[in-house]
């Protein structure tokens, strides 16, 4: 059973809700991500998701573009996230990794190459946001035949018939975004997430996390009250940047991810 | 060849539909739309009226006599979409996409744009059809086109400045496709080239075609013959595939695709995919890209804001992949001294994203024989450039 597979169904059998955080990368440094992620998983995440640093990150809001951009001066690329799991994995063999990035730096870095080198480094999934089930062949067999989790979008937009279609094609859990738009946008609407979600349920066993602006406890737990998990990524990214704006000690980014990640934990674990 | 894309929007390997699963749905609705109007008499009337009496169309096909007898060698025909309402063939699209926005009950579009030139012909059309328009631009060309902003401004369209990336074309689209994210269902994008996902590398393509089934014709007419070759430049390519495509089935017609070749190939400040960089997926399409080692999108060079993108159109890389169109680079100084040659011998501005394609048919013509005939699109016209033109002659206008 693949880590992503029994994290969802630990936090199943004792109705919990997964929480999975995103962060880019690199963002301030690498240093620091190795010591971010440590930092989430010891915090009470359940599945980590690195942002693949990419050019043109045009399904992305300002937050994470300006993220992307830091970690691209930084000159990370696909081998550095790579590089800094196989890190992470030293001490941590539990806590599923998910890549999420753009496909052409893994279509650069070669399909066959990076399966290969994504296996050795312990990565468990691989969501690519402009890759549609339709456009996957090849990367997607070569994934599967690695037991790498490919996980897909559904969209407000998404037709029931592609949500099938979707679903089929989808393995480790199913990315519900939860508005029209860009990461980090406001205004969910949590009503017409439940229903959204529901829909989804009916259609798949996947469990169903949900991303897109959700920012704090509150909206965490209502978006947890009608899912299997909530991502975090605009709200946490701009967290890392303010703090490493005022202090470059590490410690002082340790608090601050760690506190923040506590209450949203507690938020998410008082509806269990 | 000329079957293509497939149903999936491929060409060959190229094109597709590589997008965040929000805008999946607005493509397949486009998708169908556009299926269902391009053979509607209703629709192609209502285009082909605009063409006619809004654009100006056909355009001449004008014997360059002078530029001929200077190089020496083939009959030398410039495709005149310079003339075109607004200055370039850019509008060609617009109208069309504009149509399909009106019929889909769209109340706001929204483009991307480079040198503006796009930007200009969707804030026209905008007005024309009295619908809503934001165009996004790069921070960078907002500085170097203050002329075509304040058009665009005019013509009641909002620009919108993008700080984003390298502040220039890709980072506009890139905005222009979260704009669209958002505001999916109000909201049509109109790509002002033939790339992006499917279905617009095809639908831009079919609005464009009217330059090559017009220079076909009117070559016929004029020469009783089809001519032996024919020069476009290429940034994403429209106006290339437009003159190309109705002659991609009569093997005898050569095509050259001129890209931009910045301060020479060699230096690595250049816009020229085909020629020196490799095949990636960006902005929804698998296509040849300037991409670095790690495939993040590397910064292009162009002495011409519009041929000034790390992409083309995937329907010239099949072309270029199956021989059927050859593509060079032509630098910036070599499209200078081009633009001032047909400035003075023929008494025509050419836009500087042109004067790449003059520059070659220098080149070109001059190793061609006396009777042959060649066709050079002279995209747009050059009044737009005369700034940056001054500014290299160190002259203050």
């Amino acid at each position: 059973m693949s880590r992503i597979q029994t994290t969802f169904e630990q936090l199943k059998s004792s109705n919990r809700t997964a929480l999975i955080p995103y962060i880019t990368v690199g963002d301030p440094s690498l240093e620091s991500t190795l010591l971010i992620m440590h930092t989430l998983a010891d915090a009470g995440c359940d599945v980590i998701e690195l942002g693949v640093p990419f050019s043109d990150p045009s399904a992305d809001g300002p937050v994470i573009q300006a993220a992307s951009e830091r970690a691209l001066k930084n000159s990370i690329s696909l081998k550095n996230v790579l590089s800094v799991v196989s890190s992470f994995r030293q001490n941590n063999k539990t806590t599923p990794i998910v890549l999420m990035g753009y496909l052409n730096p893994f279509e650069i870095y070669g399909y066959q190459a990076f399966v290969k080198d994504a296996s050795a480094a312990g990565i468990d999934g691989v969501l690519i946001v402009d890759m549609p089930p339709e456009e996957s062949d090849p990367f997607s067999g070569l994934l599967r035949a690695k037991n790498i989790d490919l996980i897909y979008l559904i969209a407000p937009t998404t037709t029931k018939k592609r949500a099938k279609m979707i679903c089929d094609q989808a393995s480790g859990y199913i990315y519900y975004v939860s508005l029209k738009g860009v990461t980090g946008a406001g205004n969910l609407d949590i009503s017409e997430v439940a229903s959204k979600v529901s829909d989804i349920k009916n259609i798949t066993e996947l469990p169903v996390g949900v991303g897109f602006g959700i920012k704090d406890a509150d909206s965490a737990k209502s978006v947890g009250a009608v899912s299997d998990g909530v991502v975090i990524g605009s709200a946490l990214v701009n967290l890392i940047y303010q703090t490493t704006q005022k202090s470059d000690n590490p410690e002082d980014i340790r608090r601050a991810v760690s506190e923040y990640i506590v209450t949203i934990r507690e938020a998410l674990d008082s509806l269990a | 060849m000329t079957g293509l894309p497939d149903n999936k929007g491929h060409f060959g390997q190229y094109g597709g539909r590589f997008v965040g699963e929000t805008l999946m749905h607005a493509l397949d609705e486009l998708e169908e739309t556009y299926a269902r109007l391009k053979d509607d008499p209703d629709f192609q009337q209502e285009f082909d009226r605009d063409l006619a009496h809004y654009v100006g169309r056909p355009s001449p096909l004008y014997f360059a006599k002078r530029l001929t007898e200077e190089v020496g060698g083939a009959q030398i025909f410039l495709k005149r979409e310079d003339l075109n309402h607004t200055g370039a063939h850019k509008v060609n699209n617009t109208i069309g996409q504009a149509l399909l926005a009106k019929y889909m009950g769209k109340p706001r579009v929204i483009a991307e744009t480079g040198a503006g030139q796009h930007g200009v012909a969707t804030a026209t059309v905008a007005a024309r059809f009295g619908m809503q328009c934001q165009i996004y631009m790069g921070a960078e060309d907002i500085a170097r086109q203050t002329l075509n902003v304040y058009r665009m401004k005019l013509l009641g369209a909002e620009v919108i400045s993008v700080e984003s990336g390298s502040r220039t074309l890709k980072d506009a689209m890139n905005e222009a496709m979260r704009d669209w994210s958002t505001n999916v269902d109000d909201t049509y994008y109109i790509i002002g080239t033939v790339a992006g996902p499917h279905p617009y590398p095809m639908l831009v393509r079919d609005f464009q075609t009217v330059i090559g089934r017009e220079a076909k014709q009117q070559c016929l007419e004029q020469t009783g013959k089809l001519p032996d070759a024919l020069i476009a430049c290429v940034g994403g390519g429209s106006n290339a595939i437009g003159l190309f495509h109705p002659f991609i089935e009569d093997s005898s017609v050569k095509m050259i695709g001129v890209e931009a070749g910045g301060d020479g190939i060699e230096t690595g400040n250049h816009a020229a995919p085909i020629c020196a960089g490799k095949t990636g997926v960006l902005h929804g399409n698998r296509t040849y890209l300037m991409s670095d080692e790690a495939g993040q999108i590397i910064e292009t060079h162009s002495i011409s804001a519009g041929l000034d993108y790390p992409g083309v159109g995937p329907e010239h890389s099949l072309l270029n992949d199956m021989n059927r169109a050859e593509y060079v680079a032509i630098n910036d100084d070599e499209a200078l001294e081009a633009f001032h040659l047909l400035t003075r011998i023929e008494g025509i501005i050419p836009a500087l994203e042109s004067s790449h394609a003059i520059a070659q048919v220098c080149k070109t013509a001059k190793q061609m024989q006396k009777d042959q005939i060649v066709i050079v699109n002279l995209s747009g016209r050059g009044d737009k450039d005369i700034h940056t033109v001054a500014a290299l002659d160190g002259i203050k206008v």
